[in-house]
């Protein structure tokens, strides 16, 4: 056993529905410390959102069935009975969502919504959940916090709706914070107030911060370690700067390709990843990846649409792990996709 | 300083370029400044009223959502607008396919001025200017069939027989990379980006001149996104479409457009050159907007760059702050900014900016380029704002 | 928020107006003479005209109507005959103001009229409201929480039962075996609170409001279940659950809360149409409320009736829908009258 702070190990989640199970996430593991910051990258329906409220245990009273172990601090979550995650949620593992306006309740007032969180976890009276709440919005950056608690969230703009839902998840002095798409709905300075706003929070509260997006950028920026899903399972996983520098998974290489960005050459083309995300009822046989793949021929025999790939080390080391048949991963994106994405790069080693 | 130059135009100097008729359609990726227009849009406006309560309503106001706006699509070409919510970016759009009717300003089609139109006048128009929505899965009607849907403006236009229809529709489903034998499915059996196609082949069906595109890509996902834009390349190239592309994701817009207008609220602060706004752009939004985008590049080689934090929100559009909208934001903000609007100026070949301290990157002047409300009232003469002149700057613009 | 009040009534009196016009141009335009229907079969040529000129309907629409609006705000006499009113006093029926009109029929004002039967079905408008509010939301909520399961199921299937039935049929079946053959209540017949006391009032209007009661409930139902489902869709009970709220405090306070706004607009305007008489529930028990008058009044060719109950109504309802949305607008902050 790891003396990691969050250790998930053989995450799995499943759906069962009408037509089949739903295979949302497929033995996941990962280790995350207090004071860093793991970024999980994929697209929708990859299991990212999935595996994060699995932590949190918003499963519990659906058909959902989960299993594994969700080790916080020694203590397996998943063993917990529901009065006793109920106690865990908000007070060791808060998270903040996506879309700050429909994630407040329109008809209280953003001061009520936060101090709930205060109270619910705490002996206190109402006055010092309301002292609380507004010495939090004022640590989160919202001018005049005791007049603007009274508030209702639509009277906030957006950046300000998530910094409120940041002071709401930061009442407790959460050991672990999970950030589902922070800042997607956000505008690109607002974004780039709150990514600030909570590398700044959790160097004075050295809490764990799961985020989970889409964008390669935020992670870049934001993480130290960086989980890459596709179709419910990890494909790639290690540390930040070695993941993006040395990628070692097609679709990781297909994340990279496909957006732009705002230095490189604009001459040229986007590389998209073809065809659609799988479906998780009924994912491809062998490597989930294998139908979008393109370098599914360097593999002999028809290992990838037969053998799911086991987590194996990088071929460059680093702690970085990946799924892929692929004998040279590494010179394959040396070769071949690294000067078609960054020129510039490949002629600065040559 | 050659900018001061500039500041006021010498009407020998101010010769339009000469606009050369040009049949074939540019590559997304050039910029022919000779290209001829086919949008040109001149000191645009619309003010939605504000109502007030009382038992008579009265107007109290105005959401100045788009005030003043002037540029041109060339033909063929990509002009992209970028902003963040709320600037008028969108309300531009819907401008220009006439969805609102503007204010004020001038709307100018291929030579026929629109804005002022009826919906009946507007009606042959429409086939030629065409709309791509953000959301594929709300703008497409569910209860109708992709062939329907894409046959619509066919049977509405009457410009096929009605057994031509679908022939022209599979044709359209291929061009957009779909199955042309799924014409009869209903778009919830489409994924996003699929739906998307079908967004796309809808607006290619009359083969518009002028593609609006709002935010065409940001409801899907990452690796989605990539192949739409891809096939907005595609069309463009092939049919040689002008695109006017709205989105938020400005290295989105920096792929897609070799001309790059950037907005705040309901004004153009900047506009230029993609290698000129992206490299060595002169407004300070413009710079805090470009040094707020994540960049994975960046981060890789291990360099992170220096983001400059814009404070607070932005301001409301019923009353935007007097002079430059945005000094209340602005680190380089004096005493001119709040009293003197400062005026769209061309500082380089294809470099406009809107800023008093416009000057050499990174060395903004100490004192403001216009000093007096007199030469900004003579600079921001509409003639000026909405062409381009033949300036020598000493320093290097343009690629 | 005053200001709008003023502006909604202003614009709901000119409606009712322009519905005291539509109604007397209708009357009007039915191809049969009111003046007969009052005078009866067995009425001559020359007795008709008498009866039509003592009811005024010898005079243009226009001018009746305008008899009619003064003496909302006057009152008048019937029959306004000045000659009449020196020699034979006692002939005059005088209508106060507020006057809608004196009905041949009834022999009484239409004022008068509205005294006796609004009490009546109010009584039973409020009783069945309360219980079907109660009832209604009660059971949509148990059905959503439990859903899927034999709870919901039952709940939903009996609630259609009663929808799918007529509540004449609903009505006599209470009647028959709760009232006459197990005598559980007494056969009802309205009792005011003044002749027979609170209890005796109660008592009474039991089986009418539970016949219209089970009836609306159904919907309600319905509605209710379907809105609290979609509310516990809503990202922000997720945001709730993820704080470490106790289900029952997320159902009480987050999720019902969202869940009865829209209720508020129909339980409303339905309560605005039941204060206006519940015909069939009405004749079942033998109750004398709005319901009857406008059956009878309809049948009996009586003017006046029909356009003051027209104008009561229609008051109702506009009403109604000033209340709903001021209560709109003080459950959900985002809403502004104005």
């Amino acid at each position: 056993m790891t003396d990691s702070f969050l250790s998930v190990r053989d995450l799995v989640v499943h759906f069962p529905t009408t037509d089949g199970i739903v295979k949302a996430t497929e033995g996941l593991s990962y280790d995350l410390d207090r004071g860093k910051t793991l970024g999980i990258v994929g697209e929708s329906g990859s299991g990212k959102s999935v595996s994060s409220s699995a932590i949190l245990g918003l499963h519990r009273g659906t058909n959902a069935q989960v299993s594994g172990q969700i080790l916080l601090d020694g203590d397996d979550l998943l063993q917990l009975n529901d009065e006793q995650m109920r106690r865990c949620r908000g007070r060791d593992v808060a998270m903040i969502f996506q879309d700050p306006l429909s994630a407040m309740h329109p008809y209280y007032t953003v001061g009520n919504q936060i101090g709930e969180a205060y109270l619910v976890h705490n002996k206190v009276s109402k006055k010092a959940a309301r002292a609380r709440t507004i010495e939090m919005l004022d640590r989160v950056g919202i001018p005049q916090p005791d007049r603007r608690v009274d508030d209702y969230p639509h009277q906030f703009s957006g950046g300000m709706r998530q910094r409120a839902m940041i002071a709401m998840s930061l009442m407790n002095d959460p050991g672990l914070l999970i950030a589902d798409e922070p800042t997607t709905a956000l505008d690109v300075t607002v974004q780039a107030q709150i990514l600030d706003l909570l590398q700044d929070l959790q160097r004075e509260f050295n809490s764990a911060i799961i985020i989970i997006t889409h964008d390669l950028g935020v992670v870049a920026e934001m993480a130290d370690d960086v989980l890459v899903m596709y179709a419910g399972r990890a494909v790639e996983y290690g540390p930040t700067k070695e993941i993006l520098v040395h990628p070692e998974m097609p679709y990781t290489w297909g994340l990279l390709s496909s957006v732009p960005d705002v230095t490189g050459d604009t001459d040229a083309k986007l590389i998209p990843i073809r065809g659609n995300p799988p479906s998780l009822l009924n994912p491809p046989a062998g490597c989930a990846f294998n139908p979008r793949c393109d370098h599914r021929d360097k593999v002999p025999g028809d290992l990838c649409t037969t053998v799911v790939p086991e987590l194996t080390p990088a071929r460059t080391g680093g702690n970085h792990t990946k799924r892929c048949h692929l004998a040279n991963p590494d010179e394959v994106y040396a070769t071949e996709i690294l000067p078609e994405i960054a020129p510039d790069l490949v002629q600065g080693q040559a | 300083m050659s900018h001061i130059d500039v500041a006021v135009p010498d009407p020998d100097q101010s010769a339009v370029l000469v606009q050369v008729p040009d049949g074939t359609g540019n590559a997304a990726s050039q910029l022919d400044p000779n290209a001829r227009p086919v949008l040109t849009v001149k000191d645009l406006q619309m003010y939605f009223p504000v109502h007030s309560g009382g038992i008579i309503r009265r107007t109290v106001g105005h959401v100045q959502a788009v005030d003043g706006v002037s540029f041109q699509v060339p033909a063929g070409g990509s002009v992209g607008l970028v902003g963040e919510s709320g600037c008028g970016k969108s309300t531009t759009g819907r401008l220009i396919t006439r969805l609102y009717k503007p204010t004020a300003g001038s709307i100018n089609f291929e030579g026929t001025e629109i804005a002022e139109m009826s919906q009946r006048q507007l009606m042959p128009l429409r086939r030629e200017i065409q709309m791509i929505f953000q959301d594929p899965a709300t703008s497409l009607n569910p209860r109708h069939t992709v062939g329907a849907i894409v046959g619509a403006p066919l049977l509405i236009h009457n410009v096929l027989p009605k057994d031509k229809v679908l022939p022209r529709v599979q044709e359209l489903l291929e061009i957009v990379g779909l199955n042309p034998e799924h014409y009869n499915r209903y778009p919830h059996e489409f994924s996003g980006g699929q739906r998307q196609r079908i967004g796309i082949a809808r607006a290619l069906t009359l083969q518009p001149k002028l593609l609006v595109a709002d935010e065409p890509v940001s409801a899907l996902d990452v690796s989605i996104q990539a192949q739409v834009i891809n096939l907005l390349q595609d069309v463009q190239k092939e049919f040689g479409i002008g695109f006017l592309f709205i989105a938020h994701d400005l290295a989105i817009v920096r792929h897609f457009c070799p001309e790059v207008a950037v907005m705040y609220l309901g004004k153009i602060v900047e506009i230029a050159d993609r290698e000129t706004l992206y490299t060595r752009a002169h407004h300070p939004y413009t710079q805090a907007l470009l040094s707020a985008v994540p960049d994975v590049k960046q981060a890789a080689i291990g360099g992170r760059r220096e983001r400059i934090r814009l404070t607070g929100d932005v301001p409301s559009p019923i009353n935007p702050p007097s002079g430059c909208r945005f000094r209340t934001r602005c680190w380089l903000a004096q005493d001119i900014c709040a009293q003197v609007e400062p005026p769209l100026m061309q500082i380089g070949p294809r470099h406009k900016v809107a800023c008093h301290f416009a000057g050499e990157l990174g060395k903004h002047p100490t004192t403001p380029v216009t000093t007096s409300p007199a030469v900004a009232a003579a600079a921001s003469d509409p003639g000026f704002a909405s062409t381009w002149f033949e300036v020598t700057t000493g320093q290097p613009t343009g690629g | 928020m005053l200001a709008y009040i003023v502006r909604r009534l202003f614009a709901g009196g000119i409606l009712l107006v322009a519905m005291s016009m539509i109604t007397f141009i209708l009357f009007f335009a039915i191809p049969s003479d009111p003046a007969q229907f009052a005078c009866g079969k067995n009425c001559s040529l020359a007795q008709r005209a008498q009866v039509r000129k003592g009811l005024g309907y010898d005079k243009p629409v226009a001018v009746q109507w305008e008899n009619f609006a003064v003496g909302v705000f006057k009152g008048r006499d019937y029959p306004d005959d000045k000659s009449l009113a020196k020699s034979a006093p006692q002939l005059i029926a005088h209508c106060a103001a507020p006057c809608l009109g004196y009905s041949r029929v009834n022999l009484q004002t239409v004022t008068q009229e509205f005294k006796q039967r609004i009490p009546v079905s109010a009584s039973l408008a409020l009783a069945a409201f309360l219980m079907w509010i109660i009832g209604g939301i009660g059971l949509g909520a148990l059905a959503a929480v439990w859903k899927g399961t034999i709870i919901d199921r039952g709940v939903v299937g009996i609630s259609l039962v009663f929808y799918a039935f007529p509540t004449f049929f609903v009505g006599l079946f209470l009647l028959k075996y709760l009232a006459i053959k197990w005598q559980v209540f007494p056969v009802p017949s309205y009792i005011s609170i003044a002749d027979g006391g609170l209890w005796n009032w109660f008592v009474n209007l039991i089986l009418p409001a539970l016949t219209l009661a089970l009836f609306y409930m159904a919907g309600y139902v319905r509605m209710t279940r379907a809105f609290v489902l979609e509310s516990m869709s809503e990202d922000y009970l997720r945001t709730a659950k993820a704080k470490g709220l106790a289900p029952r405090k997320i159902l009480y306070k987050h999720t019902m809360r969202a869940a009865l706004t829209p209720l508020v607009t129909m339980a409303g305007l339905d309560l605005a149409g039941l204060l206006g008489g519940a015909v069939i529930t009405e004749s079942v028990f033998n109750y004398n409320g709005l319901g009857k008058l406008v059956v009878d009044s309809v049948i009996t060719f009586d003017l006046p009736t029909v356009v003051g109950l027209v104008l009561l109504l229609g008051a109702f309802v506009i009403v109604a829908n000033i209340i709903v949305d001021i209560l709109y607008a003080l459950i959900d902050p985002r809403v502004r009258v104005g």
